[in-house]
């Protein structure tokens, strides 16, 4: 190649420009699709980070839903779910279950009476290899429609300035509907006699191809008894443990699991909306709880009851939540996992 | 006498690799950043593309064991040329490690690992929070080794192409470079 010296320099000069801002476009473009420009953006980290009591994270533990107690059993399908999805866990049978009674708060130590919101976790997995996770609670509404207003909730609760939740209640007024349920809702004494809701909205489709919009609800079979939280105090800081260990030995423990078919039009996005009451429900089985573990050597311990996990029949609708939820809880995971050494595998019966 | 250029088919796997792995770690990073929705549609991206992957880079080695790779220029210093093998070494490796550290990953956390519908993948390690750790880390830190050595590949090559003008980039240019005829062999 003859070229005059000084435009071969030029040039050389101009390639290597050249080369450096493909290059340095390249590295920009990453940055910016990891968040790293956008500091504003809701990521799974904030929201993980956003739940941290003020003692700090609890190592080891569920960011949220910290404190719980595993357990097994059966998922009994009557097959009437087969009329809205083709997933097997809906068709006639008997499916092994796996979960987790739980309290919806940071701290592995909360006293049982202080804690408002109770959950369960459960896995249902069917032969042919598919599984439906899903983590439900009591309250029969959520107390926000989006999952930034859940980091806003989040972060006003935390907040030492006076009236941030206020601030934050005015701009969110459908927290107004949570709210009055925390309030006046009769809290009982047994993981066995609350109602666990999935609130989320998913869509089923069944063998002909036809999809609805459902939710699903587990109805305890025991009769819930009211009792005030002052005599809940009373009964000792692990109480529901000791009672839902106590209640198994007399047999196991069922609930129904209800689903809820929308009608177009409900608020299929929004938890915090409950739909109206004479919509359609259909009595697809029962889970049948056998048996109770301690959670740091039991199996749900190592489980994310991530809602997104569904069978082939199922997926998630135009809710929002189960996306966010997914991404924190795989978050949440990664975190426990790597500090197993604070939680550390005790005796079957170390626990009290 | 060795070949002038990679065969089509070497050129084919390079660059339908090269847009599938670049998007792979865009999606990656993109995903564990966002709650939003389109964090499950990435999810559902990352993790048939990444099997997809794994199978194109096992079919490229074993057509670059069959085929193997037209010479350097003789005048590249040597440096050089060692500083192209061992990335070239690095990135096949890469290809095909993060995949199944990815489905060891998942395996190790007892999560389904869901191709499309319902076909799912068998686990590959047995439920572990300790290998689950090890296998996070190592797919979190190498995927930033991997865009890093891609940058420095796509550095090179342009090199090649622009300063050098040595011929390097033809070998692999998926398009065809008539004047560059290659002897007869």
């Amino acid at each position: 190649m003859v070229l005059p010296r000084q435009s071969s320099t030029r040039s050389t000069f101009g390639s290597l420009l050249l080369i450096a801002v493909v290059i340095g476009a390249g590295a920009a473009a990453f940055a910016y699709t990891a968040g790293w420009l956008s500091p504003q953006r809701l990521t799974p980290n904030k929201l993980i980070d956003a739940f941290a009591p003020p003692g700090g994270e609890p190592l080891g533990h569920r960011r949220n839903h910290a404190k719980g107690i595993c357990f097994t059993g059966t998922f009994e399908a009557n097959g009437a779910g087969s009329e809205l999805s083709s997933a097997q866990v809906f068709s006639h049978g008997q499916y092994p279950a796996l979960g987790r009674f739980n309290l919806g708060t940071a701290d592995p130590n909360a006293l049982d009476a202080t804690v408002r919101v109770r959950g369960m976790g459960l896995r249902i997995v069917t032969p042919d290899g598919q599984e439906w996770r899903t983590a439900m609670i009591d309250p029969p509404i959520f107390p926000v429609s989006t999952p930034q207003a859940f980091y806003e909730l989040l972060l006003a609760s935390a907040s030492k300035v006076p009236d941030a939740m206020q601030t934050f209640a005015a701009a969110h007024p459908e927290i107004a509907a949570f709210g009055a349920w925390a309030k006046s809702a009769p809290w009982t004494g047994s993981y066995a006699e609350d109602r666990y809701n999935g609130l989320n909205s998913f869509v089923f489709t069944n063998g002909s191809g036809a999809e609805t919009t459902v939710r699903w609800s587990l109805l305890p079979s025991v009769q819930p008894v009211p009792v005030a939280p002052d005599d809940l105090a009373k009964r000792g800081p692990n109480f529901l443990e000791q009672e839902i260990v106590q209640r198994i030995r007399g047999g196991p423990l069922r609930w129904t699991m209800v689903v809820t078919v929308a009608n177009p039009g409900d608020p299929s996005a929004d938890p915090s909306k409950a739909w109206p009451e004479d919509r359609r429900t259909v009595e697809i089985g029962a889970l049948v709880v056998q048996q109770i573990q301690d959670e740091s050597n039991g199996p749900c311990r190592d489980i994310n009851f991530d809602p997104t996990v569904l069978a082939a029949g199922m997926r998630t609708s135009d809710d929002p939540f189960p996306a966010a939820r997914s991404s924190a809880y795989a978050k949440s995971y990664d975190r426990r996992t790597a500090e197993a050494k604070y939680y550390p595998r005790t005796g079957a019966d170390a626990k009290p | 006498m060795m070949r002038q250029r990679f065969n089509p088919l070497q050129r084919l796997l390079h660059w339908i690799m090269a847009v599938s792995i670049l998007s792979m770690l865009f999606i990656g990073v993109g995903m564990v950043s966002t709650v939003m929705p389109k964090y499950l549609a990435l999810v559902a991206i990352h993790k048939p593309l990444g099997i997809a992957i794994l199978v194109l880079a096992l079919v490229r080695v074993a057509v670059r064991l069959r085929y193997g790779t037209p010479p350097l220029p003789a005048d590249l210093p040597e440096p050089m040329k060692l500083a192209a093998q061992l990335s070239h070494y690095a990135l096949y490796a890469l290809m095909i490690a993060m995949p199944l550290i990815g489905w060891g990953m998942l395996s190790a956390a007892a999560y389904p690992v869901v191709l499309f519908g319902s076909v799912h993948l068998p686990a590959i390690l047995p439920q572990s929070d300790g290998l689950h750790t090890l296998l996070w880390n190592a797919h979190f830190y190498l995927a930033f080794v991997f865009f890093a050595l891609i940058l420095l590949h796509a550095a090179a090559g342009l090199f090649h192409a622009l300063v050098r003008r040595d011929g390097v980039f033809d070998t692999m240019a998926p398009w065809s470079t008539p004047d560059r005829i290659a002897p007869a062999e």
